[in-house]
C-alpha cells in the first residue's frame, strides 16, 4: 500500500534540507505516528519518506549553561526519563508522557508533535508556556523562533519549503517558578484532548504572582495564551478571585469547534475549570521549589 | 523500482530481507520474513496487535518502515519461547484463558514481556496502563492482567 515511497535516512541536518530541496514531494517524520495513518487515509503519498531519527543531533538531549536543549525527533519516552527535564519542566514533561500509549511514547517527539499542528495536540500548550524556541534549518541560515510561532492553523505551519525543526531550546526556569498541565479526556488513557491547559507560574517571596503564562490546547485552529488571566494573577495570591478571574477569561478565550468529542459550550466551561487548576498546581509546585532555581 | 536490502537480527538470529522503501516493518517481517506473528489490526497505532521490540523500544510495527530496521536488534513473538518450553507470560495467557480469538495475543504478549523487562513486579494499575496500547475485543482484559500478575510472580519466584 505504501510501496511507491521511497526512503531515506540521512546523518547531518544539511543532508536532509539538500534532500528536501531536490525532491519537491519529499516529507520528512521522526515517528510517522501521524504521517503514515494519514497518507493510509489517503493523504498523498510523499515521493521520499525522510527519516530524521539518524541524525544525532535530532535525538539528543544536552544542557548547557542554563539552556536545556533538546532534539526535534527524540523519542518522548525519552524525555519523561530525563530527571533534568523532569525537574524543570513537570508539566511540560507530563504532557509529553501523555502522547499515546508506551508504542507511541517509543517514536512520539515534540518537533512531530508541533509541525503536525493538530490543534489538539499536547505538547505545544506547554512549550509555549515555557517560552520554547525552536531552531529551524533550512535552504538558508538556520533561524530560531519562538515555538508559538510555529503553528499558523490545523495541519499548517510556518515553516518554508525544505525548512526542518532541528532542536528545541529551553532556559533553566527561574527561582519559585514551575509549570503544570492538565487535560480532557473521556476516558484515563489513550485519547486525544476535548481541552488541555498549560500553566506557568513564578511566585514572588511573598508568595503573590510576579508572571504567569497560561495557553489552552483544542480549543481554537492554534493553542490560545490567555493575557487575560495572566493579567489577573499577577500582584495576586494564585486563590479566590484571582483563580475565579483566570477560570472566566480562559472560558472567554477558548474559540472551540462542536464535534465528536465536545460540544462549544462544554469545552468553553472545561477550558475555564482545566486553566484555573493548571494554575493552581503549577503554584503549588513553584512554592515547593522556594528558592532552587 | 529497485527494493531496499535490510541486515538487522531477528530474535537473536541475523536477518536480511528485501522490502520496498515504503513499505512497513510489520510487512516485512510477515511477507518477506515470514514471521507471522504480529497482527495487522488498525494499521494506525491504536491497536497494538504489530507490537514488537526493536533496539529496545516497544512500538508498532505497522507505523515503522521496513527500511528503518537497518542495523537493528528485533525481537518478536516468535522470540518468546525456548525450543518446546513457553515463556512464562505464555503459559500464564495459556492456563488464565486470557485469550479467545487470539488475534490480538501476540501484542499483548510483547508488550507484557516489555512491561515485566523493565519493571518487575507491576502492581494491577501499572500493568493495565503498561497495556493501554494494546486492545482485546474479547477477554474484557481482566484475565489478561491476572495472566501479566501471574507470570511476574512465576518469573520472580524462578
Amino acid at each position: 500500500m505504501l510501496s511507491a515511497m521511497k526512503y531515506a535516512s540521512p546523518t547531518t541536518v544539511a543532508e536532509a534540507v539538500g534532500l528536501l530541496g531536490s525532491e519537491p514531494d519529499a516529507r520528512v517524520y521522526a515517528g510517522a505516528t501521524d504521517l503514515i495513518p494519514q497518507i493510509r487515509a489517503g493523504r498523498p503519498e510523499p515521493s521520499v519518506m525522510v527519516d530524521l531519527k539518524r541524525i544525532e543531533r535530532l535525538c539528543a538531549i544536552s544542557s548547557s549553561g542554563s539552556t536545556y536543549t533538546v532534539g526535534a525527533a527524540t523519542p518522548t519516552a525519552d524525555i519523561c526519563a530525563h530527571a533534568g527535564l523532569a525537574a524543570a519542566f513537570p508539566g511540560l514533561v507530563e504532557a509529553s508522557g501523555l502522547i499515546g500509549s508506551d508504542q507511541i511514547q517509543s517514536r512520539s517527539s515534540w518537533g512531530g508533535n508541533l509541525a503536525n499542528a493538530s490543534p489538539a495536540a499536547d505538547t505545544p500548550p506547554s512549550l509555549i508556556v515555557n517560552d520554547a524556541r525552536a531552531v529551524i534549518a533550512g535552504p538558508g541560515a538556520e533561524r530560531t523562533v519562538a515555538a508559538a510561532d510555529v503553528a499558523t492553523g490545523p495541519g499548517a505551519t510556518s515553516l518554508g519549503p525544505g525548512e526542518i525543526i532541528v532542536e528545541f531550546e529551553l532556559d533553566e526556569p527561574p527561582a519559585r517558578t514551575a509549570d503544570a498541565y492538565l487535560r480532557l479526556i473521556p476516558r484515563t488513557e489513550m485519547d486525544i484532548a476535548v481541552v488541555g491547559a498549560a500553566a506557568r507560574v513564578t511566585l514572588d517571596g511573598d508568595g503573590k504572582v510576579a508572571s504567569a503564562a497560561i495557553a489552552l490546547g483544542a480549543v481554537a485552529p492554534t493553542v490560545v495564551r490567555v493575557p487575560d488571566a495572566e493579567a489577573a494573577l499577577v500582584g495576586n495570591e494564585p486563590a479566590g478571585d484571582a483563580l475565579a478571574a483566570v477560570g472566566a477569561a480562559a472560558a472567554a478565550a477558548a474559540n472551540p469547534i462542536d464535534d465528536k468529542r465536545g460540544t462549544v459550550a462544554y469545552r468553553r466551561q472545561v477550558a475555564g475549570v482545566l486553566a484555573r487548576r493548571a494554575v493552581s498546581i503549577a503554584a503549588e509546585r513553584a512554592r515547593e521549589r522556594g528558592g532552587q532555581s | 523500482m529497485s527494493r531496499v536490502h535490510v541486515t538487522c537480527t531477528i530474535n537473536g538470529d541475523p536477518a536480511e530481507f528485501l522490502c520496498d522503501g515504503g513499505q512497513t516493518l510489520l510487512d516485512a517481517l510477515r511477507d518477506e520474513v515470514g514471521l507471522t506473528g504480529a497482527k495487522e489490526g488498525c494499521g494506525t497505532g491504536d491497536c497494538g496487535a504489530c507490537s514488537v521490540v526493536m533496539d529496545g523500544r516497544l512500538l508498532c510495527s505497522c507505523l515503522v518502515l521496513a527500511p528503518e530496521a537497518e542495523g537493528t536488534t528485533i525481537s518478536t513473538v516468535e522470540g518468546m519461547a525456548s525450543g518446546d518450553d513457553l515463556h512464562p507470560l505464555q503459559q500464564c495467557f495459556l492456563e488464565g484463558a486470557a485469550l479467545q480469538c487470539g488475534v490480538c495475543t501476540p501484542g499483548f504478549l510483547v508488550a507484557a514481556k516489555a512491561l515485566l523487562d523493565r519493571n518487575p513486579d507491576p502492581d494491577e494499575t501499572e500493568i493495565r496502563y503498561g497495556l493501554a496500547g494494546n486492545l482485546c475485543r474479547c477477554t474484557g482484559y481482566d484475565k489478561i492482567v491476572r495472566a501479566v500478575q501471574a507470570a511476574a510472580a512465576a518469573i520472580n519466584e524462578s
